[in-house]
């Protein structure tokens, strides 16, 4: 089955779009961390040095699986893999 | 680029690596591309500091100088932030972490100067993963021994081996991945900036240039820092 390209191209933007819906997860999470990081300087405000670093490399770990739907988007996009 | 994410054929969005001249390598053509040249760029930058900090400590006063004391600076805050993860493993590795932190500090920064980050581009972020890769494997042979290797690559039973493998072999390319990925995210959000609100993006944009080259390259660099130390202290083990 022959398809046009201009098809392929909306459908590659599609799933573009679909691929982001990642973005939801690492959001989710970093919230989370954020959150339990407020909670934990208000407990011990001494450590808030040490809490933020924690916090910080924690997020950017957890920030991984939305960026991956961020790659698979812009391969989508860019590189346009399902083009003849 | 013909057909881009706009439909609007009048804006231009680049945020691509290009070819500049291509060169025959073996009877393959390659291509020398802007990554090579900024790269080359980030280099020169470093070597000259480099050279600068060497001639500056050969006459290193007690009372230390302006330059003497940004290098004292710099070393002693990646020497406490190796020490702080490593421990007495810290001095082994304070070298090879300390080049890889400022190299890759440097090029993240560099998209302030209007160079596209090095770092955005696949062909250099694999290579520092692949290095992270081979010093995990090359400690834990030498310091676990064969036994212990398959012991704990048989962790906790032996039908969990492929498992672990394939956890093995993610780390180098979550590591590459993460940093390109982030990297990348900041060129795309500025190329698109200046791209579709060229007439307007005068002076504000320096905000997001804050927020995408600076910290989000501070903290890439120090989370990459810090995971290849992690796990090269866990490969280490306690003994």
């Amino acid at each position: 089955m022959e398809f046009n390209e201009n098809f392929i191209l909306g459908c590659s933007a599609i799933g573009a779009g679909l691929a982001l819906i990642a973005g939801i997860g690492p959001g989710v999470g970093q919230g989370i961390a954020a959150g339990h990081a407020a909670a934990a300087v208000g407990r011990n405000p001494g450590a808030k040095s040490d809490i933020t670093s924690t916090m910080l490399l924690g997020q950017a770990v957890a920030e991984t699986t939305g960026l991956y739907g961020l790659l698979i988007a812009m391969l989508l996009l860019f590189v346009k893999p399902l083009l003849p | 680029m013909t057909r881009g994410i706009l439909l609007s054929s009048s804006v231009d969005i680049d945020f691509m690596v290009h070819g500049v001249f291509p060169y025959q390598f073996f009877g393959h053509t390659v291509w020398i591309t802007t990554t090579h040249i900024c790269l080359l760029i980030v280099l020169m930058v470093i070597i000259g500091f480099a050279i600068a900090a060497n001639i500056a400590m050969k006459k290193a006063t007690e009372v230390p100088g302006a330059f003497q004391n940004v290098v004292e600076l710099v070393v002693e805050m990646l020497d406490n932030m190796i020490k702080t993860v490593m421990g007495k493993n810290a001095a082994k590795f304070a070298n090879y972490i300390g080049t890889v932190f400022i190299f890759i500090l440097i090029c993240n920064f560099s998209g302030l100067l209007g160079l596209r980050p090095p770092t955005a581009d696949y062909g250099v972020t694999l290579p520092l993963g692949l290095m992270t890769f081979t010093l995990i494997h090359f400690n834990k042979f030498k310091h676990k021994k064969v036994k212990g290797v398959l012991q704990e690559l048989c962790d906790p039973w032996p039908i969990w081996a492929p498992i672990n493998m394939i956890g093995n072999i993610a780390v180098p390319i979550s590591l590459s991945l993460r940093l390109f990925a982030n990297v990348l995210s900041g060129v795309v959000m500025m190329a698109l900036v200046y791209g579709l609100l060229r007439f307007i993006a005068i002076g504000w944009p320096a905000v997001l240039h804050i927020y995408f080259d600076l910290f989000s390259g501070a903290i890439q660099t120090y989370v990459f820092c810090m995971l290849t130390m992690t796990y090269i202290s866990d490969a280490i083990g306690d003994e």
